[in-house]
């Protein structure tokens, strides 16, 4: 057993040692071994769904406004605008949306709005004053 | 707006289908399965794997022998169709769809996967197409008219990944896209994304195609065309679609609408099915939930269309012995360039006759439960088994990314040190993931984690309930946007060859409309170096632009070498000018039978003159040579050399119905005579208005011929058919008259 180190990554090198590596499934019956590969599965997604209920991105956050009417012209600049501002952990849909509660316009005008550049003080203002 | 119906003998209109787009509504969402027709009776046959048939096809070349039927397999066949120009691909899913194709994937554009948005518009791409709101929707609507006239629902498809999956995800959800490629490991390990943003991303991107009930094809099928050895690969090929998979599954897709990619992962000269097959068995048993996307090798694809043909077709008996939901098809051109037209097509036949070819098998044969298959297929999941346990035990899934466990070339646990290997803290889109804070929220459908909507009020279970419904339940919200760029657009594309949609000029294609390519195929008698040369000279004197030799292979290293080039017409040619003869007619072989089985015809024939040629006059009359006694009808040949006195007096003596004479020398005239004399005999004997004289040979011509005083005269190059159906129409006619 080696290492290869590449650009500060180290990749293994290694023998085939499957006859000495499988002694502990070899006797599982294909049941069993079907079990047991979907369960180790599971183990080794289950962490990245969490990240996902737990963060979020730039994309998910132009796909939430996406879907809340926003062109997709307009929903790139409002997400930059959370980031510049820290207000990704809100989520930019809420940004948008508190800020059109806050207005009384539509989703839609809030968002034209941020993207121009307008409205970040308010914005940013609403939610240092909490919900 | 208004449903395009399409004429099958009228090319499709795409200003239409751009017409209007911006009011353009998908007619569904979700993916379509084919309905099996079990028992399906077609012509003399009945199957046991078929689908309900489609209502307008190209059946397979035999299928005249057999009423033109055209049996459709049960698997949706997918063909691949992305030439940079969306505007012609559309003509090429028209052909694909006739000819079987009802899952039609569209390839993005290099680069997209890096671009962080949407790309709106219709930009030329390059190896595939720019995927925007306006090309899906001219193709969506352009697939509504084609699955009517095919008369079967037509599945599009393109792809969910790079750093705008998200967005992706929700305007092919709003679009109505059937079909999609979503998997997190083909961003992290070929496009360099950070792998947790590619994983975060995916989330999301799975509950909106979980929303849309688009069937999800994974990516790990790519491991085999990049790994080294690719059948080495089979362990982790399973790994990477079972995390795919479970991951998909618990993100919120049903089960039905996870499909794995999955190709067989090695060629001849290998023992290919030997080795395939423990595999396709050992993963469809790993992973019976889900559904199987059978993928044809790519790895080992050559620039023999011929050669990529058969593994295909091996895949396909693959496919057979074990299963497939969806049978993709990769064109037999994908080793010499970005595929054409006629090479997809000639895919979706291949898989069409293929699959149709081996209905029923599994009736006959079933896979061994013991030896080598039941041995290996153990060894694979067992191999893919302890691949999944040292992944957890080095410590999950970044961990062993970073390790470089993905797409090493040795079978594992066997390592070379030469796999893909990404940083968890490196990678397009480091440094983009954030936290969500206790009052996170986003008032939509299908967002994926947490999601505060109850501090307004908002019911979790419908989020967008709070802005009045979201763009996808309120498709008014959407917005649509036309161009962004003046010159690099779809108007400008079509303007620049609207001579060859609008008017009568007419250039031949491979790709594009009017990019003038054809392919010239030629056995140049030089060793291989040679022959290349050669053949670019060859296409230069006939005036070929660019001519460039795309497949090369040794016939012998001295005698010869087989040639394909392709090259630019330099011109093209009026259509409306072309003098077009009317096809020939023909009665079917029943028509013709049922006459004579009603009215008996007799007929007498000879070769004559001073001729002793037989060959034609046998092509025309014998039962084996497929001539007219196939009909019943009966037929007194006289022989060769046979003076026209002769052939007149049998006519008389036997009561012949019809005179066929055939006539080859051409010398001096001599054949027009000899019909001449014919006719002139009939009428001294006095039994021209009784008898029916035709004539044929090589060199006759028929307007001349006709000239003689004879009924019908045939040229080279005609059949018996060609004579049956005259004579049946012409005793019919005379019928008639009496």
């Amino acid at each position: 057993m080696g290492a290869i180190i590449l650009k500060g990554l180290i990749r293994m090198k290694r023998k085939d040692d499957f006859a000495e590596r499988r002694k502990h499934i070899a006797d599982l019956s294909d049941q069993e071994l079907y079990d047991r590969f979907w369960d180790l599965t599971t183990q080794v997604v289950t962490p990245m769904l969490e990240l996902g209920k737990k963060n979020t991105t730039p994309s998910v956050e132009r796909s939430v406004l996406l879907r809340m009417g926003i062109s997709s012209l307009e929903t790139k600049p409002i997400v930059e605008g959370c980031m510049e501002r820290g207000l990704m952990g809100k989520g930019a849909g809420h940004v948008v949306y508190k800020l059109s509660k806050a207005k009384g316009i539509s989703v839609k005008e809030a968002g034209t709005m941020l993207a121009e550049g307008k409205g970040w003080d308010e914005a940013v203002s609403l939610f240092k004053k909490g919900v | 707006m208004a449903e395009i119906k399409l004429k099958h003998n009228e090319k499709l209109d795409l200003d239409n289908i751009l017409k209007d787009l911006d009011k353009y509504e998908p007619r569904r969402k979700g993916w379509t399965w084919r309905t099996p027709a079990p028992g399906l009776k077609m012509g003399p046959f009945e199957y046991k794997d078929a689908s309900e048939p489609l209502k307008n096809g190209v059946p397979l070349p035999p299928a005249k022998y057999f009423d033109n039927i055209d049996p459709q397999p049960m698997p949706v066949i997918t063909t691949e169709i992305a030439s940079g120009r969306f505007e012609d691909d559309i003509r090429r899913m028209r052909m694909g769809a006739w000819h079987g194709a009802d899952h039609l994937m569209v390839i993005r554009t290099a680069g997209q996967s890096h671009m962080d948005n949407l790309i709106e518009g219709t930009p030329q791409g390059i190896g595939g197409v720019p995927i925007s709101r306006k090309q899906v929707r001219a193709q969506r609507k352009a697939l509504d008219a084609i699955e009517d006239e095919v008369g079967r629902p037509i599945n599009y498809h393109s792809y969910v990944s790079g750093v705008a999956g998200p967005d992706i995800a929700v305007m092919f959800a709003e679009e109505g896209v059937n079909g999609a490629h979503q998997d997190p490991q083909y961003n992290v390990l070929y496009r360099n994304i950070n792998c947790v943003r590619s994983f975060v991303d995916a989330c999301e991107s799975k509950k909106v195609l979980a929303w849309a009930e688009i069937a999800q094809i994974d990516g790990a099928h790519n491991a085999n065309a990049t790994a080294r050895d690719a059948w080495k690969v089979m362990p982790e090929l399973i790994v990477q679609h079972a995390i795919n998979s479970r991951f998909s599954e618990l993100a919120g897709i049903k089960p039905e609408n996870i499909c794995l990619s999955t190709v067989p992962p090695t060629a001849t000269p290998g023992p290919c099915v030997f080795m395939d097959l423990p595999y396709a068995v050992a993963l469809r048993e790993i992973c019976d939930r889900y559904r199987m996307r059978a993928q044809m090798n790519t790895k080992y694809i050559d620039s023999s269309a011929r050669e990529a043909t058969v593994t295909h077709v091996l895949n396909m008996l693959v496919s057979k012995f074990t299963s497939a939901d969806i049978q993709s098809t990769i064109t037999p051109d994908e080793g010499r360039n970005v595929p054409w037209h006629i090479y997809n097509v000639e895919a979706c036949d291949t898989a069409k006759q293929t699959l149709i070819g081996l209905d029923g098998l599994m009736e006959m044969v079933e896979l061994k439960s013991d030896g080598p298959l039941r041995e290996k297929a153990r060894e694979i999941k067992e191999r893919a088994c302890l691949f999944m346990e040292e992944i957890l035990e080095v410590g999950g899934y970044f961990k062993a990314v970073e390790e470089g466990f993905f797409v090493d070339s040795a079978e594992y646990p066997e390592r070379n040190g030469d796999g893909i290997a990404r940083q968890i803290d490196g990678g397009i889109g480091y440094g983009y993931i954030y936290e969500r804070d206790e009052d996170y929220m986003a008032p939509v459908t299908a967002h994926f984690g947490q999601n505060n909507v109850k501090q307004y009020g908002g019911d979790p279970k419908d989020p967008s309930a709070l802005i009045g419904g979201c763009t996808l339940e309120d498709r008014s919200k959407i917005v649509y946007i036309d161009e962004l760029d003046d010159v690099d657009n779809v108007n400008v594309r079509m303007e620049e060859t609207s001579k060859y949609r609008d008017t009568s000029a007419m250039i031949p294609e491979m790709e594009w409309m009017g990019d003038g390519i054809v392919m010239l195929t030629m056995m140049i008698p030089e060793n291989r170096r040679t022959a290349e040369v050669a053949a670019v000279e060859i296409a230069t004197k006939m005036g070929l632009a660019d001519p460039e030799v795309i497949n090369r292979e040794v016939l012998q290293d001295a005698e010869g070498t087989r040639i394909e080039l392709k090259g630019k017409l330099g011109f093209d040619i009026d259509v409306s000018k072309l003098v077009i003869p009317p096809e020939p007619h023909y009665l079917s072989d029943d028509e013709i039978r049922a006459d004579v089985e009603a009215h008996p015809l007799k007929i007498v024939c000879g070769t004559v003159g001073e001729d002793e040629h037989s060959v034609g006059l046998r092509e025309i009359i014998d039962i084996k040579h497929g001539g007219i006694e196939r009909f019943g009808i009966e037929v007194h040949y006289l022989g060769t050399s046979v003076p026209v006195e002769k052939l007149v007096d049998a006519a008389v003596e036997l009561k012949a119905e019809a005179i066929l004479a055939s006539t080859i020398i051409s010398h001096d005239n001599i054949h027009y005579k000899n019909m001449k004399r014919i006719h002139e005999l009939a009428i001294e004997k006095g039994i021209r208005d009784d008898v029916i004289i035709a004539a044929g040979g090589t060199q006759v011509i028929p307007e001349e011929g006709l000239k003689t005083g004879v009924d019908a005269a045939f040229g080279r190059n005609s059949h018996g058919i060609d004579v049956a159906s005259f004579l049946i129409e012409e005793r019919q006619r005379r019928r008639k008259d009496k």
